[in-house]
């Protein structure tokens, strides 16, 4: 019987790996293990063996009840796993072809630098404030200690509306109102962006309308050192780590002693080129100690507090910081302008 | 401000200090040097020759043949200037020269005849046409006589000199002089200053108050009023030294007494004005205001309408010269005058920005008369120009100057500690570094304990206060020696607020649900401003702000909506063939109330989006949408739904919007906006597509958003869906059934979606099929099905009663 067994088992595993579909394994699965199976039949006959004989013939018959089972199981999977290769190989796709486009929108690249640079001032303690863009003369000019008639008046050419109303040609008028607003009382640390306007004709360097973003910090003991220190920091992280900064002075008329920033030219590294028209420095932004009579209109002991307040063009930071050669075009709002920097 | 790097050396020492280095240091110090332009710089090899004879060209009529003599050696040189002659001093380019235009002297032969070199006009060598002299500007240049053969003509013509561009700000006066510059580059360089020649020789037979006398109306606007009489003067081509500075800083010379009112005026920074005596009118300069509707023929032969905001100086009766501003055409200095009235006057600022900026009239005088003059320089100035008419037109300076004096030449003095320039500074100075500086820009001190008080100079008008003292202090000190620092002591939490954080929220959104962010100019043409206006803003008479003075009609007025300029930006890119848009734009729009605007409009943010052509394009699978209303649409709506407040959409009619495909956004039973196709002959205006647009204040969403959201529980307990479709007249509202389902089915119903709309074959004429999905829902149980369906029977009459639908089988 032995001999039988063996020999069942060594026809079933031919037959099972010869077998080229599940059909085939099924009818093999009857033939061999079935109630009429061939394995079923050489067991009958186990009655005529000897005691000592049967759990040998009976471990055998397991043994090779398993060994098919077994061969069946894996020959099942490796059909229905080969059925699957050739379904998947037959929904071949050409993958060269595009893909569905994704409508991409994205904000406006100085959307960008302002959220930059609000969110750069903001992690170092900063509120922002914003201010009407109509403004009054007082707000805009004489809080800044700009009375009527001074000459500096002059450079600025101002829309006005009315003798009393402009739009406002620069953001400063939001620190008067805000130092207003404290009426003297507490330290101030704030930033206000917005929009400004200018009686210019629109070129590649002028816009009528454009955005600025100022700073203001009053407090005890505020120094032209924090000032520097400040710059340095927003340079850094505006432009690169290796930009170094320099102070200039100048003059506006809110701020004394006022000075204006330079940043080492990215192109050449400050060793001069045309970009930095061969001085190594690019300007970037004005600022200075807030002139006591500014305080003093609004209500700060000017021996008492003392601050700084600095300005800049946001069009100009993202000129230079990207490269764009034309001020207008932030304006004319060309998609193929708006949509190289979504990323921005 | 043009400063002549030559001239300026003549008050201070720059001989270890290139042009480009002294640039470098004054704009590192204050004054920004805008450029630096050298006048000629490639000129070699070219001398001065004496033209020892000069004959016709045997072969060319217009041609002369000269021998030149250069120093060295003699030249036949071959000229075709008119002008040229024996006896002439001349600058000859020898062969092998190079002009400043590039050209190459070689010896060649001209009809035949040899020339040698070439004999140069001014231009020739490099000057600039517009400020060469009228008597030397046509052909070769003469020098005087006492220039000597052999000379390179470089330096005798300061070809050499560096121009730098000064960029003096309206707080610098004082360097508006080349005498002001100099004590500012002589405090930067740590040198002394050489003061101009003051020394007068007056002639003692000649007394000027028996020539003149002065009166002064106008005291407040005239406070020092200065004549000088300078008599038998001989009117002729200034030294050639004072041409070279004059030219150099961008004047052209005239003749001798007008250049010497020009030079001193530049040396000094003081404006003086030269009549001729013979011409005045009379013995008296009286200065006053002018007379409403008087008239006076300026030195440009205009007639100028006059009123009494004009300071003018008279002759007792007429008006002679716009005090400050430009003289008058009668008493000009001509070839044939003899006798000259100098003034050196003190004009207050105001008065004379007043009248230029009345007469367009802008000169060299007017600017420093507008920014200030030093009230001690004045007087100096005159006597530097009587001086120089003694000396280069032989006048007889009359003794003594007929003056009134009313002029503050006080100095200020300021008090400053060496505590508090360290405090302000937050660097650790002390006192010799501080009054190192001071003695640098040559102001006087003393010290007295803890305080300095300093004494200002009245040249330098923009110093009064401390804070103007540790400005020098830090300028000349350097502020590369300032330390880096934060700001120490009080602290806040910065941040954004709620309605900064929400704008960028709807920013974040709109872009991500595919719409690009524009930015366009407030200001828009009168007609735009009032179009595509907000529901909220037409609830009270609305006005547009306009523009005193605009720059074009297109930008004259603030707009009251973003649409307008936002079309523009469709149409510019449209043009450009890019044709699927999607824009939004967040800013400002202003209303004014009152129609003769006399306060601040209001001002609101606006939220405003265009779009156009496909909202889909997938080519190669013919997968294309174009824009429509409900694209628009389902971007409010997710908006809003991103937000988490509830607006609805009312059917409405707007001008420029298609009759029919316009919704009224509402928030609160208030419109808020609006969103929908802009009306075809509207959008041929704007000479764009079909294009959809919407609008909405966001200053109403600011006031009701939450922007914390406040928890719900998840659900628990299994909810329930069930479908009705209803036959609607065609002109119901989907959305109004909508409504009323929620309202009869709360509070189990808690969402009410449409599913399916249907119209057409197999429906009934006008009618049309809507059927909504109604989701049953109670957080706290299980519903049961007999409630449900309760409520789900209510739903049908009511609908069926209110809308007379009935329920499609
Ligand atoms: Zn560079």
């Amino acid at each position: 019987m032995k001999e039988e067994l063996q020999a069942i088992e060594e026809e079933a595993l031919a037959a099972i790996e010869q077998a080229e579909d599940s059909q085939a394994l099924q009818e093999m699965k009857v033939k061999y293990l079935g109630k009429k199976g061939s394995l079923t039949t050489v067991l009958r006959g186990m009655g005529k063996l000897s005691k000592e004989e049967r759990p040998i013939v009976g471990e055998l018959a397991n043994n090779v009840r398993a060994s098919i089972t077994e061969a069946l199981d894996v020959k099942t999977e490796k059909l229905e796993r080969d059925a699957l290769d050739k379904q998947l190989e037959a929904e071949t796709i050409d993958v060269t072809l595009p893909g569905n486009p994704v409508h991409v929108g994205g904000r406006h690249l100085l959307t960008s630098i302002m959220e930059e640079i609000e969110d750069l001032f903001i992690g170092m303690g900063y509120e922002i404030k914003e201010g009407p863009e109509v403004e009054t003369d007082y707000y805009n000019f004489e809080a800044l200690n700009l009375p009527k008639n001074h000459p500096a008046r002059d450079m600025q050419d101002t829309f006005f509306i009315t003798n009393e109303l402009l739009l406002r040609t620069q953001t400063s008028p939001v620190q008067a109102r805000t130092m207003e607003a404290y009426q003297g009382k507490r330290p101030i640390k704030m930033i206000c962006p917005g929009k400004v306007y200018r009686r210019d004709t629109d070129d590649a360097t002028h816009s009528h309308q454009f955005r600025q973003i100022e700073g203001l910090v009053v407090d005890k003991n505020i120094t032209l050192s924090d000032l520097k220190g400040t710059l340095d920091v927003f340079a850094k992280k505006m432009f690169g780590k290796d930009r170094k900064i320099r102070l200039r002075p100048s003059f506006f008329p809110f701020t004394e002693p006022s000075v204006e920033m330079d940043v080492s030219c990215k192109v050449c590294n400050g060793e001069g080129c045309s970009v930095c028209k061969q001085t190594g420095w690019i300007e970037i932004l004005g600022g200075g100690m807030v002139h006591p009579r500014v305080l003093e209109m609004s209500g700060y002991d000017s021996t008492v507090y003392s601050g700084f307040a600095f300005g800049m063009g946001q069009e100009r930071i993202a000129m230079l910081k990207y490269g764009v050669n034309d001020i207008r075009h932030f304006y004319t709002n060309d998609v193929r302008f708006l949509s190289q920097y979504h990323q921005a | 401000m043009l400063v002549s790097y030559n001239w300026l050396r003549n008050y201070v020492n720059l001989d270890k200090v290139t042009p480009e280095e002294l640039a470098e240091k004054i704009t590192r110090s204050g004054i920004e040097v805008e450029g630096i332009e050298y006048l000629a710089p490639k000129s070699e090899n070219i001398v001065v020759g004496y033209v020892k004879s000069c004959e016709k060209h045997p072969d060319a009529d217009k041609l002369n043949l000269c021998q030149v003599d250069v120093g060295e050696e003699s030249l036949q040189i071959i000229c075709g200037a008119p002008n040229v002659g024996a006896g002439q001093k001349v600058a000859v380019a020898k062969p092998g020269a190079k002009l400043p235009n590039g050209m190459k002297i070689k010896k060649v032969k001209l009809r035949g005849v040899e020339s040698n070199g070439m004999i140069c006009s001014l231009q020739e060598l490099g000057l600039d046409e517009k400020y060469i002299p009228a008597d030397v500007a046509e052909g070769i240049f003469v020098f005087p006589d006492d220039a000597e053969v052999g000379t390179p003509v470089q330096g005798l013509l300061n070809l050499d000199d560096a121009i730098l561009d000064l960029d003096v700000l309206a707080n610098r006066p004082d360097a508006l002089s080349i005498l002001g510059v100099a004590y500012e580059v002589a405090a930067i360089l740590n040198q002394p200053i050489t003061l101009p020649d003051e020394n007068l020789t007056v002639d003692q037979s000649l007394q000027a108050k028996d020539y003149i006398d002065v009166k002064i109306d106008s005291i407040e606007n005239n406070p020092y009023y200065g004549a000088f009489v300078i008599k038998d003067v001989e009117i002729k081509p200034s030294p050639l030294w004072m041409r070279n500075y004059l030219m150099a800083s961008g004047i052209r010379p005239i003749n001798n007494v007008v250049d010497i009112t020009n030079f001193v005026l530049l040396e000094y920074g003081q404006p003086l004005h030269a009549f001729d005596y013979d011409q005045f009118g009379s013995t008296e300069v009286v200065i006053r205001q002018a007379k409403e509707n008087e008239t006076m023929v300026t030195l440009d032969d205009q007639e100028r309408q006059l009123n009494g905001k004009n300071l003018v100086i008279t002759n007792g009766t007429d008006p002679v010269a716009l005090a400050g501003v430009m003289g008058g055409a009668d008493s000009e200095v001509t070839d044939e005058t003899t006798n000259i009235l100098l003034e050196a006057a003190y004009f207050d600022s105001a008065s004379v920005r007043h009248t230029v900026k009345q007469t367009g009239l802008r000169s060299e005088s007017s600017t420093r008369f507008e920014k200030g003059v030093d009230p001690n320089r004045v007087k100096r100035a005159g006597i530097r120009a009587c001086m120089l008419l003694q000396k280069y037109a032989n006048g007889k300076v009359a003794s003594g100057v007929v003056e009134v004096d009313k002029l503050d030449k006080s100095e200020k003095s300021v008090t400053i500690t060496i505590a508090k320039v360290n405090q302000r500074l937050g660097m650790e100075l002390d006192e010799k570094d501080v009054t190192a500086v001071l003695t640098r820009l040559q102001f006087e001190f003393s010290i007295h304990g803890e305080e300095i008080i300093v004494q200002v100079p009245t040249r330098r008008q923009d110093i009064s206060i401390f804070e103007d003292i540790l400005e020098e202090v830090i300028r000349i000190y350097g502020y590369d020696h300032l330390p880096y620092t934060i700001p120490q002591g009080w602290v806040q939490a910065g941040g954004l607020t709620d309605i900064q954080l929400l704008q960028r929220e709807i920013k974040n959104y709109l872009s991500s649900a595919g719409l690009m962010e524009t930015l366009t100019y407030s200001l828009t043409n009168e007609k735009d401003a009032m179009r595509f206006l907000t529901p909220d803003i037409n609830e009270e008479p609305a006005y547009s702000v306009g523009l005193a003075m605009p720059m074009s009609e297109e930008h004259s007025h603030l707009r009251l909506s973003l649409i307008p300029e936002m079309l523009r930006v469709v149409q510019h890119n449209v043009a450009r063939t890019q044709t699927d848009l999607a824009y939004f734009e967040i800013g400002k729009v202003f209303v004014s109330r009152e129609e003769k605007v006399t306060k601040q409009p209001i001002e609101n943010l606006h939220v405003a989006g265009a779009l156009t052509g496909l909202w889909h394009n997938h080519p190669w699978q013919q997968e294309k949408q174009p824009v429509d209303f409900y694209v628009a649409k389902g971007i409010i709506e997710g908006l809003f739904a991103h937000l988490e407040l509830d607006v609805t959409f009312v059917q409405t009619k707007m001008a420029d919007m298609h009759p029919g495909r316009c919704a009224e956004i509402r928030l609160n039973n208030k419109g808020i906006g609006y969103v929908g196709q802009i009306h075809p002959l509207t959008a041929k205006g704007y000479d764009v597509k079909e294009t959809y647009v919407f609008e909405i204040n966001l200053e109403s969403v600011f006031s009701v958003h939450q922007l914390i959201p406040s928890f719900t529980d998840i659900p628990r307990y299994p909810s329930v869906t069930r479908d009705i479709a209803f036959i609607l007249d065609m002109d119901v509202p989907a959305g109004n059934v909508q409504e009323v389902i929620k309202e009869i089915g709360a509070p189990l119903v808690k969402e009410v979606s449409i599913f399916d709309v249907y119209q057409g074959e197999h429906m009934e004429e006008g009618k049309k099929s809507v059927a909504y999905r109604l989701l049953y829902q109670d957080p706290s149980r299980t519903l049961k099905d007999d409630e449900v369906d309760a409520s789900y029977q209510a739903i049908i009459e009511k609908v069926n009663k209110q809308f007379g639908s009935y329920v499609r089988s």
